[in-house]
């Protein structure tokens, strides 16, 4: 379904948050901000829930870790007893020391790297993918506010202006 | 102003009186006579109904050592406890300074307590210098290097003699203490200058005192973690032994400061800290446990690790003879801070934040008393009257001396630089 948008351009992101407090007051429903580089604290203004990247981080972390576990008891004590340090003990718990250092880097790199695909998975982002952004001028040096037009579209105007938007276009979505 | 409730104060007088009472009655329970130490031991050991038979063939210089441990150990819980809560001091000054050397616009309204708690360096700073002297005065056998008869009959300690002797062993121990409380001193007297200033020049000589401290610092903190913990073990060393020592003071400090602080917001001073204030403190206590416990497992690893005799000893006494606190210590300082404060929201949780510090402290006072316990007391450690009432009587200490500092001074700094942005700090 075709909707009417208003996109309102700010040149300053402390003008911007400002202006996100404002329409905010004035009860809008802000669909979308464009920005050239990460704003701190405008998803707090823009009233979006927080993240749950980091749970998901947390998840992953933890899924590194027993794999690290497994696969250090596998290749170290099962398949392929190790001497390790001079001290054949053969036991996963006192060769442990030796594999922490293992444990660590891939408990890292399943945090990471997962919550690194998570995040772009979300944010339907992969390569050659087409950039979302109405208007090119968000890459370099303008913010962009887009919101829904319910048929209040000089009051929203009135509004944008007034906040010190640069500059307000109408388009079809 | 804040003033230092009645309530507090007379908690605090009890646990000095009750403390001094428990480290007296340490004291006098020492045996005095082999025939003493051999009673207490066996004693201890049927109360446990083991069937151990005191052997025969010990001989008398085992029953000389084992005297010599039990009369080492009220001064070794007593010194535990000194250390403890003089490195409290000491890693709050270290964390101030590097408040002050970063001009960190956060940290301002929290730099009274800070310099409050940091007040306990001197009398804390003096008692450990006291212990220290008379161990030299051969008062107490904490450091066996000053034992004239052991170093005879010791090669190793024998070539170390030029560094660990008695004169120089004090005179490293005054400078340092003179370097800490000089800066700590003249640090809070230009802090409280700048209140009632026209310009910023207290301002900048506190930026670059404290820029200067921390290099004194840094250096002076590793030998003295050498000197002070190290040396009651002279044949071992660790070259990251300073790094460890200091990461531990350092998020004992910072978690001291967080509990202070919490405590002052509840009775209503520090309005202006807000829960992001909190946060970074939390931050912190998390950021450096799992920096301690990093410098933990990298100077145990290489040593388990290559396995040399000389070096694996250390660790090898303290499983044999110290696994609960040993490797309770880790769970502690570790692993509660890691689970409990990794959730952001819980950072800026009043009593989360002050559970898990009781828990980081509960765990670096057991890290102090394994690093010196074994070389001292050796296998008859335990947890009672003395190490109990040393605790009270340090932290009873602890509390006068930091809450008194703390009513000398109006708690909110009036004219630093950087005070509305620390108001105004939010996360």
């Amino acid at each position: 379904m075709a909707s009417k948008v208003i996109h309102a351009f700010y040149d300053d992101d402390d003008v911007l948050m400002h202006a996100v407090k404002k329409v905010k007051a004035a009860k809008h429903h802000i669909e979308e901000i464009y920005c050239p580089f990460p704003v701190h604290g405008l998803d707090k203004a823009m009233g979006l829930a927080p993240t749950r990247l980091a749970i998901t981080s947390f998840l992953y972390g933890c899924v590194g870790l027993v794999i690290a576990i497994a696969m250090m008891n596998y290749i170290m004590i099962e398949d392929w007893p190790q001497d390790i340090g001079g001290k054949p003990s053969f036991s996963f718990i006192e060769n442990m020391p030796a594999f922490i250092p293992i444990m660590f880097e891939l408990t890292v790199f399943f945090a990471a790297h997962l919550m690194v695909i998570t995040f772009f998975l979300r944010s339907r982002l992969w390569p050659f993918k087409e950039a979302e952004n109405p208007d090119v001028r968000t890459t370099d040096d303008h913010f962009l506010m887009e919101i829904e037009i319910h048929g209040n579209e000089q009051d929203l105007m009135d509004l944008l202006l007034d906040t010190g938007a640069v500059e307000i276009n109408i388009t079809e979505k | 102003m804040y003033t230092f409730s009645n309530r507090l104060k007379i908690a605090s007088f009890i646990l000095m009186a009750v403390g001094v009472l428990g480290i007296g009655i340490g004291f006098m329970t020492a045996p005095s006579t082999v025939e003493d130490a051999k009673a207490m031991v066996a004693s201890h050991n049927d109360g446990h109904g083991d069937a151990h038979v005191v052997a025969q063939d010990h001989d008398a210089s085992h029953y000389e050592h084992l005297l010599h441990q039990l009369q080492n150990k009220p001064w070794a819980a007593l010194y535990v406890a000194a250390l403890f809560f003089m490195m409290i001091a000491l890693g709050t000054l270290a964390f101030y300074a590097i408040q002050r050397a970063a001009q960190a616009g956060w940290s301002p309204l929290l730099f009274r307590v800070m310099e409050g708690i940091s007040a306990y360096l001197v009398p804390g700073g003096i008692i450990v210098f006291i212990i220290l002297v008379l161990s030299v005065a051969h008062l107490n056998h904490l450091f066996v290097w000053m034992d004239p008869e052991v170093v005879a009959n010791d090669a190793l300690i024998q070539a170390k003699s030029g560094y660990l002797n008695g004169p120089f062993f004090l005179i490293r121990a005054a400078i340092f203490l003179a370097g800490w409380i000089l800066y700590r001193e003249y640090s809070r007297k230009l802090s409280l200058a700048q209140d009632e200033s026209n310009d910023d020049s207290n301002f900048k000589l506190n930026f670059r005192i404290s820029a200067g401290f921390l290099v004194f610092y840094l250096i002076t903190e590793s030998i003295m973690s050498w000197d002070w913990i190290m040396s009651v073990d002279p044949h071992w060393f660790s070259t990251l032994f300073g790094w460890y020592i200091f990461a531990g003071m350092f998020v004992t400090g910072i978690t001291v400061i967080a509990m202070v602080t919490i405590y002052l917001k509840s009775k209503g001073y520090l309005k202006d800290v807000n829960n992001s204030h909190i946060h970074d403190l939390a931050k912190f206590m998390f950021g450096i446990s799992i920096f301690w416990a990093y410098l933990w497992f990298s100077q145990f690893m290489l040593i388990w690790y290559a396995n040399i005799p000389e070096e694996v000893t250390y660790f090898v006494t303290r499983i044999a003879d110290y696994k609960v606190p040993f490797l309770g210590m880790l769970v502690l300082n570790f692993v509660f801070p890691l689970l409990l404060l990794m959730n952001s929201d819980f950072k800026r949780i009043n009593w989360f934040v002050i559970m898990t510090g009781i828990v980081i402290l509960v765990g670096h006072y057991m890290n102090v008393y394994v690093a010196i316990m074994p070389a001292t007391v050796g296998d008859q450690w335990s947890i009672g009257i003395p190490e109990i009432s040393s605790v009270l009587f340090f932290s009873g200490l602890f509390i006068f001396v930091v809450f008194r500092s703390l009513t000398k001074a109006p708690l909110q700094p009036k004219r630093n630089p950087f005070i509305e942005e620390s108001k105004h700090f939010h996360y």
